[in-house]
């Protein structure tokens, strides 16, 4: 069976003066449909802009410099602009972490609805006014009809947010990118959102991508995480084991940093150093000056290697899984 | 332990300024906003010497002009903060003591672009005689080297330096005006998962070096409970929960808190495990207009009439404990 998506080696650079910043370096992976994958990395690691890759809205100076996106088996890399409107929204939809900049401020809820509805098929005034409505709904916004008049700057930022994922979800499209959609919300709307789309991705049979520098936010919605780290996938695998036994150093630290995991007041476990800049990578393993594991290999790029039940890890010294 | 800062009654509104075209307009009908936003609402507490409170709430519960507030930023409307007994701003409205400091959210906003480091440090410090210009190098390669910074930084520029260096250098920045109490808001909020556990254990040092007492503002419940002796829970202006940290956590009173608690997204580490959230219903309302009684009662699945009249007062359920609910739960 072919997968719904499938990335392969994607490779996304931006020129810049001072050389090519390689923010996405050679990513593969593939979602089945219906499948949640949460993408999670910190700022710089890549995880956005392999989701605007995937939907070829990457500018110049960025550009795609190699690999494949294939939807069912359809290559999108390479596309004209128009061919992409036509996939954009209605086959692949994406939600932002900044709702406002989502939504036109001039126009009312209820006229932007209808354009996106009217971008990829004929509708009368009325079907597409029944459809927002019902979307909207959906999405748990009260009182949908009459607020379909209203403009973003009369919605709540939780309730802008929802309003845009209802855009994503008009044309019920087979996968929904949600770049950090509920990151600039408050932990009880996050939790109302996290719960709706999870129900509705299921509903729906919808994929989706989350991405994320949370993992418990990704933890409670994906059933699969790839973690990113300076443009490269550096473990994969289904959430719960991953987060239970991760094999790469990198993953081990993130979660050894958490509040929950060490006793209150004391020292919480720190990762050394920062992430490093895209320009100034250190040969071999990004993550190498910063792991306590690093040995003379680490200097050469290690592979992502099977690590057993689904598993995927790129390290020469993995834990909890024996030898790479 | 004795209280070092004393918030009594403290109220702060912000009133929108209207011009007298504006005024007229808005009697005419258009919509011209005049209403008054209540970010703080009669709120009264204490921080104890030596001790780390975390305040806790959602953005626009007023935590951050609390902070501001108590850190002699904003006069309050009504009320006072003392400081050992004696006002932090004076008659005129400005503040008097420089024994509290503050940590901003975001250390790219909060440094200037075109002063050195060494200087932005010793600015402060020189300008209130806490020491000569001589010896100004000196004392910021002291603090810079008490935040974890090599001494070779009071020479550069902020933009020299990543996020979380950044927020090093506005700590060092505040600990150089030798304050007693450090007001930290959100000083984690922006720095990546990675960097925010180093700036946590940075906090916890200087905590135990210089015995420093903080307010440490932040919506993460996690970094909060981590680092705080007590909590004090905030909704929409007013305190709502206030005790020891643990207590709290383990057995919130005020249904806000409980709902809060339940809506933190928990690490799932068993393939089995259902991820259930019961979400809080509703949102918060606006300050604009809050409701009446229990600002809470919209959202609260314990409330009653007298919720809906009545603004519970905060009372003591237990030692050290108190809260302001009518129906609170039972431990």
């Amino acid at each position: 069976m072919i997968p719904l998506l499938e990335v392969t080696d994607l490779a996304t650079h931006f020129a810049t003066r001072n050389g090519a910043l390689k923010a996405v370096d050679g990513v593969s992976f593939s979602i089945a449909e219906g499948e949640i994958i949460g993408l999670v990395g910190e700022s710089g690691s890549g995880k956005s802009v392999t989701g605007f890759s995937i939907l070829g809205l990457i500018d110049p100076p960025g550009r795609i410099v190699g690999g494949s996106v294939k939807l069912k088996g359809r290559e999108l890399v390479g596309l004209s602009a128009r061919e992409l409107r036509a996939i954009r929204g209605r086959e692949i939809a994406m939600v932002f972490q900044d709702p406002s900049a989502t939504l036109n401020p001039v126009l009312t809820i209820g006229t932007q609805m209808r354009l996106a509805l009217e971008a990829h098929g004929s509708v009368s005034e009325s079907e597409a006014r029944a459809r927002s409505a019902e979307v909207l709904e959906r999405v748990g916004i009260p009182d949908a009809a009459r607020r379909l008049d209203a403009h973003p700057h009369q919605f709540s930022g939780g309730m802008r947010q929802r309003v845009a994922i209802a855009i994503a979800l008009l044309n019920r499209p087979k996968l929904i990118i949600c770049d950090e959609p509920t990151t600039a919300l408050d932990v009880s709307i996050q939790a109302q959102i996290l719960t709706e789309m999870r129900d509705l991705a299921r509903e729906f049979g919808t994929a989706m991508i989350w991405i994320s520098h949370d993992l418990a936010t990704v933890s409670s919605i994906a059933s699969r995480l790839l973690v990113m780290y300076a443009g490269r996938i550096i473990e994969e695998g289904p959430v719960a084991n991953v987060l239970r036994q991760p094999q790469h150093p990198y993953t081990a630290g993130l979660l050894a940093s958490l509040p929950a995991n060490a006793e209150r007041g004391m020292d919480l476990v720190q990762i050394p150093g920062s992430t490093p800049s895209l320009f100034d990578l250190p040969p071999g393993c990004a993550f190498q000056p910063r792991c306590d594991r690093r040995s003379p290999a680490c200097v050469v790029m290690p592979e992502l290697t099977s690590g057993g039940l689904g598993r995927r890890r790129r390290c020469h010294h993995p834990l909890n899984g024996g030898s790479a | 332990m004795s209280a070092l800062v004393d918030i009594r009654n403290v109220s702060k509104r912000f009133a929108p300024r209207l011009s007298l075209g504006e005024k007229i307009a808005a009697r005419l009908g258009q919509p011209i906003e005049t209403r008054t936003v209540h970010a703080v609402d009669s709120v009264s507490f204490e921080i104890r010497k030596g001790e780390v409170l975390g305040l806790v709430g959602e953005s626009g519960c007023g935590k951050s002009t609390l902070g501001r507030v108590i850190a002699g930023i904003h006069a309050p409307s009504d009320g006072v903060v003392t400081l050992d007994g004696a006002p932090i701003l004076g008659p005129d409205g400005r503040k008097r003591t420089s024994r509290v400091q503050m940590v901003f959210q975001d250390p790219f906003a909060s440094l200037d672009p075109r002063i050195r480091i060494g200087e932005t440090i010793s600015e402060g410090p020189i300008a209130h005689g806490l020491v000569s210009k001589a010896d100004a190098k000196a004392y910021a390669a002291q603090w810079l080297a008490a935040v974890g910074l090599p001494a070779d930084a009071a020479d550069r520029f902020p933009h020299q330096f990543s996020g979380g260096q950044r927020q090093r250098v506005a700590i060092a920045r505040a600990l150089a005006m030798k304050p007693d109490m450090l007001v930290c808001d959100e000083p984690v909020a922006s720095l990546d998962v990675s960097i925010q556990a180093q700036i946590v254990n940075l906090f916890l040092k200087l905590r135990r070096e210089f015995g420093l007492t903080m307010l440490f503002i932040s919506h993460d419940l996690g970094i909060v409970r981590h680092i705080s002796d007590r909590i004090a829970i905030m909704y929409l202006g007013r305190i709502v929960e206030l005790g020891p940290t643990e207590a709290v956590y383990k057995a919130p009173s005020h249904p806000y808190t409980r709902a809060l608690l339940d809506s933190i997204p928990k690490l799932v580490t068993e393939a089995e495990e259902l991820v259930s959230f019961k979400p809080i219903l509703g949102e918060l309302p606006s300050p604009l207009s809050p409701p009446p009684g229990c600002h809470f009662h919209l959202r609260c699945p314990r409330a009653e009439a007298k919720c809906r009249e009545i603004v519970p007062a905060r009372r003591e359920t237990s030692a050290g404990r108190d809260v302001a609910c009518h129906f609170p739960l039972e431990e």
